[in-house]
């Protein structure tokens, strides 16, 4: 159930926090937040969700994607007010331990991470990406995974193990 | 980021006649806005989310041409089947921009809207005309590696970073507005400005007034065209240069031919009038010089950036070249045929 949004409240608010209710890894929860809070601060700070991570804080580096309503976005460039309503996937929602999802397996196997710091980032990005239905050869794969920066370089193992989910020949 | 009143209209009209005021903004995708907010270089009083308006949809138009909604996030233009089809120059231009994640949350209104990635713009501790009127420009004689080379004036040499726009220049997109004075319809030519001595004017959008959609004639460029975009590194990065063509070809001569550049001034660069030099004439590598020279006429380099010259000619050459052969250039492939 989605909150309606009636002009009413909405117009003439002042600075204050904003209701917001926003399904996290299957969990409603409904929250007062602070309009300037970008939903990457509200998982890290407010849901104490650290799995998304946060690197250059400005839409060039990937390590905080997320998707929301299934779509990889930067949450590092979103406000967490304007998703009212939205259904939002991070690392910890797409895997456990001891039962992992097979991204995570394949980055596994193939070694598609060093220091780590980037890979929840580079995992939903990957979901992302096989959501969108676009990317079935390396070229491809490469190209669209190129809003993740890794600065280990681990990028040929990466692009082998969203291959290796996505089924193609690596 | 500095604090704001967060307002969530229900309606065009409602978001209109919030809209009007200095510190007021518009927030759609965010991509870039909320950047610009993080630097404090856009310190918005009131921030109106419009991301529930009814401005999400691609519609046909009578004639035969598509109504792109202003909210309609770039992926989703660029990936529409119709737009894929009957405007493949878009859809090319839209996936050399950015990474998939901001073309997830990047709208086709704010793509429109976005702001110079000049340093100097972004760095509130330097002089810019176009954040601080009159404080002057820190890239004239500083690192100007990415400024104009066209239409440049003594107060501001930034460029508008868009390849999107760079298509829609070609496709002779109308740009579709609505304000405090009613509904405008805006030829994407005289949609963005050049900087002169009001830099901080991007655009030609009066106070208040909020893209609802871009219009696309009907056209059918669909075999000879191509978007080259020529950048530092092959993805995730701004165009250095970019060039999109739109060519009919009769018979074994052009017919028609349309060249914008991208990353080489303070909008989409284009010519019509050197466009003329190309109607009528076989492809030929000297007919294609001839028209870059003819394009790039009064080109002047800032110091570091004196490479573009050269680097747009060749690129222009090489472009009408693909567009020619209908070989456009691929996204996914970088290699440049």
């Amino acid at each position: 159930m989605s909150i309606a949004v009636n002009s009413a409240t909405y117009a003439a608010m002042p600075i204050g926090r904003v209701p917001t209710k926003l399904t996290i890894n299957g969990e409603t929860r409904t929250r007062a937040i602070e309009p300037w809070t970008t939903l990457l601060d509200l998982l890290r700070e407010g849901e104490d969700l650290i799995g998304t991570k946060k690197g250059c804080d400005h839409g060039q580096c990937g390590a905080c994607t997320v998707l929301v309503d299934g779509r990889r976005i930067n949450s590092c460039l979103k406000l967490a007010v304007t998703l009212d309503g939205a259904d939002i996937t991070t690392i910890e929602g797409l895997g456990q331990p001891g039962k992992l999802h097979p991204l995570q397996s394949a980055f596994c196997d193939h070694d598609a991470f060093q220091c780590g710091y980037c890979t929840p980032g580079q995992i939903c990005s990957a979901q992302g990406l096989i959501n969108e239905g676009k990317a079935r050869t390396r070229e491809e794969v490469r190209e669209l995974m190129s809003g993740n920066l890794c600065r280990c370089g681990a990028y040929t193992n990466i692009i082998d193990a969203v291959l290796d989910v996505i089924g193609e020949q690596v | 980021m500095n604090r704001f009143d967060y307002t969530r209209p229900a309606s065009v009209a409602e978001a209109v006649q919030a809209g009007t005021g200095e510190q007021v903004r518009y927030l759609a995708g965010g991509t870039n806005l909320i950047d610009l907010m993080k630097e404090n270089v856009d310190q918005p009083t009131t921030v109106i989310d419009i991301n529930r308006l009814p401005l999400n949809a691609i519609e046909e138009l009578d004639g035969g041409g598509l109504r792109l909604g202003a909210l309609v996030p770039n992926s989703d233009t660029a990936w529409d089947a119709r737009v894929e089809q009957r405007y493949p120059l878009l859809s090319s231009a839209i996936l050399a921009g950015a990474s998939p994640q901001l073309r997830n949350a990047a709208t086709n209104g704010g793509n429109l809207n976005q702001r110079t990635r000049c340093y100097y713009f972004y760095d509130v501790a330097t002089p810019c005309n176009k954040r601080k009127p009159g404080s002057g420009c820190g890239a004239i004689g500083g690192v100007n590696r990415i400024h104009a080379i066209l239409g440049a004036s003594d107060q501001c040499i930034a460029t508008h970073p868009s390849d999107m726009c760079v298509a829609l220049a070609v496709l002779d997109a109308i740009v579709q507005v609505t304000g405090p004075e009613g509904d405008r319809a805006i030829p994407i030519a005289d949609y963005h400005r050049l900087p002169g001595d009001e830099p901080w004017r991007d655009n030609t959008l009066r106070p208040g007034e909020l893209v609802t959609g871009i219009d696309l004639p009907a056209e059918d460029f669909t075999k000879n065209y191509t978007y080259l975009k020529l950048r530092d590194r092959l993805s995730y990065a701004f165009a250095l240069v970019s060039i999109a063509v739109a060519m009919r070809i009769e018979g074994s001569t052009i017919a028609e031919a349309r060249v914008a550049l991208g990353g080489v001034a303070h909008k989409p660069w284009r010519s019509t009038e050197a466009e003329k030099l190309l109607k009528g004439q076989q492809p030929s590598p000297q007919t294609f010089s001839a028209f870059a020279d003819a394009l790039l006429a009064g080109a002047v380099g800032q110091c570091k950036n004196d490479f573009k010259i050269p680097l747009a000619r060749k690129g222009i050459v090489r472009a009408l070249k693909q567009a020619a052969e209908a070989t456009p250039q691929s996204q996914t492939d970088k290699r440049i045929a």
